[in-house]
């Protein structure tokens, strides 16, 4: 909504605010005329709800801690079946000379059910600033959203982009505020800021640490089995392309909640550029040279 | 804030028995609703039953899909009560939102919108599993795909609530064409396949969801507006 207001010609916006309070006062003049018996205070009834309503605000359970109440919630004999969130599963990035790869699966589970194949677990938060998804769906890409407006707007205070580590700061002190009420996120951030290639490890206790080499997620222990065995800093930029495809790979193969396609992102001094996006299948069939019995498998 | 003005005293505070009883804030109204989107159409569909969360009917006339603009639906499955709740939200902001800028808002908006809503009900969701659907200012039919919580993505065809499973791998493989042995003919479906495999996808749910049938509500949604139409399904 605030993208859009932004868009709008101030002066048209302002007339037509005008125009709408001028019609707003010939409407409630009509009223009077045919009802003097009308509540007043209806108007501002509606106004105060409205207002309610606009104002951000996260609406808590009632009579319980808000990280314990769903649990409680489905604890019962006829309760319905469980609120599935969807969950994210092998992310990892590395800073190596070239800069930082990174690399994802992109399957989203609810329990053992696959909600989806195609999920964007980088999130693209500044052209300066990437984001992975693990643990809830939903409340990565919120508040990584969430950080890409502030990141903006210290951008336009500053004159400056903001670096890595106020960036990551920022969302861990958030998560930190929530502290018990229940979000699950494992998320690296990453860029180039003044200091060079940055990579920052937060999740939802509130955790946030700086390193070379992170994995997070369920396949994570496979994808760093493989990311720490061909690591080194001064690989290429298409070897360490290659590594974080090929460690993210292995971690599908053998963890049956990752999987899909592997999205693999370069982080270089002059922003992110998206780098590949392989069917898990295909890099089967190459990595293997294996050609399989349906050849006409169509998974676009 | 509001509750204070309002003074609801139902029960003496003293005597309201919360330690005792368990709290239950969900019961599972059932239903399926599923959208597929082609270059210049979105057609939706979701059943009218409502069951009582077990074995029961509530009623055989409950609609899922709320027209929200003349571009853009929404199909929601699960609590009745949640639902409405959240459409009340929804329809309340569309509206301001059109006084306040003189057009209603475009369909991706509110898809993100909706994720918005969904999300800062984050530790007390509604017990709704969505679809918006409709066409953008360009004309293009989108689905976007929901959890209970705002996770959100933008997909060509979609099903949510008690017959997804059911419903979800049929349109992989007849809308994305996905794991055919013998792929041919356009990619893309028309409108006139799309509404018929539509009515098919929805009927076989309720040949074996227990909690769908009675009828579907049929939405084509083009350039033209919103079109409804009922379809019957079997009451048993």
């Amino acid at each position: 909504m605030m993208c859009e207001e932004a868009m709008i010609d101030r002066d048209d916006y302002a007339k037509r605010v005008r125009k709408e309070r001028k019609n707003r006062i010939m409407i409630e003049i009509n009223f009077d005329k045919i009802s003097s018996s009308i509540d007043s205070n209806h108007e501002e009834d509606i106004t105060r709800d409205l207002k309610y309503l606009s104002t951000t605000h996260f609406e808590l359970p009632p009579n319980s801690k808000p990280g314990e109440f769903l649990d409680q919630v489905w604890d019962h004999p006829n309760a319905p079946k469980p609120i599935e969130m969807a969950h994210g599963t092998t992310t990892l990035a590395f800073v190596f000379n070239g800069g930082v790869i990174v690399a994802v699966d992109s399957k989203s589970t609810q329990g053992s059910y696959v909600a989806s194949r195609t999920v964007k677990k980088v999130i693209e938060i500044t052209p300066n600033l990437l984001g992975t998804m693990a643990g809830g769906a939903a409340d990565c890409s919120f508040w990584e959203r969430e950080l890409g407006r502030r990141c903006r707007l210290y951008e336009l205070r500053n004159k400056e982009l903001i670096s890595v580590a106020a960036a990551s700061k920022i969302l861990a002190n958030i998560v930190y505020s929530y502290k018990g009420y229940g979000l699950s996120m494992g998320t690296m951030i990453t860029g180039w800021d003044k200091t060079g290639p940055c990579l920052y490890y937060v999740d939802n206790d509130g955790t946030r640490l700086k390193g070379q080499r992170f994995s997070v997620g369920s396949g994570s222990t496979y994808a760093y089995g493989v990311l720490d065995s061909g690591y080194k800093p001064d690989l290429t930029d298409q070897e360490a392309q290659e590594l974080g495809r090929r460690a993210v790979y292995h971690a599908t193969h053998r963890d049956a909640m990752s999987g899909g396609f592997i999205n693999v992102y370069h982080v270089k001094e002059t922003g992110w550029v998206k780098i590949s996006s392989d069917d898990c299948f295909k890099l089967y069939q190459k990595y293997y040279n294996v050609k399989p019995i349906n050849d006409n498998n169509n998974n676009a | 804030m509001m509750m204070d003005d309002l003074k609801l005293t139902a029960l003496p505070e003293k005597e309201v028995p919360i330690s005792h009883h368990r709290f239950e804030p969900y019961v599972d109204n059932g239903g399926t609703v599923l959208a597929v989107a082609g270059s210049n159409y979105c057609i939706v569909a979701g059943d009218t039953r409502m069951s009582d969360g077990g074995y029961g009917i509530q009623t055989r006339h409950y609609t899922k899909v709320f027209k929200l603009t003349d571009k853009c639906v929404i199909a929601t499955s699960g609590m009745q009560a949640d639902t409405i709740a959240l459409r009340k939200r929804l329809d309340t902001q569309l509206r301001q939102y059109e006084r306040d800028h003189g057009k209603s808002m475009s369909t991706p908006a509110i898809a993100q919108f909706l994720s918005n809503t969904l999300y800062h009900k984050r530790f007390f969701p509604f017990y709704t599993f969505n679809l918006v659907a409709g066409v953008d200012e360009d004309g293009i039919g989108c689905v976007w795909t929901y959890d209970a919580v705002g996770s959100h993505e933008r997909v060509r065809f979609s099903s949510q609530g008690s017959g997804n499973q059911l419903i979800q791998p049929l349109l992989d493989n007849q809308v994305g064409k996905f794991n055919q042995q013998i792929v041919d003919g356009p990619r893309e479906l028309s409108a006139e396949q799309a509404l018929s495999l539509v009515k098919d996808a929805i009927t076989s749910a309720g040949e074996r969801d227990i909690y769908t049938g009675d009828f579907a509500d049929i939405v084509t949604i083009d350039q033209k507006g919103v079109h409804f139409e009922k379809f019957d399904l079997k009451l048993d």
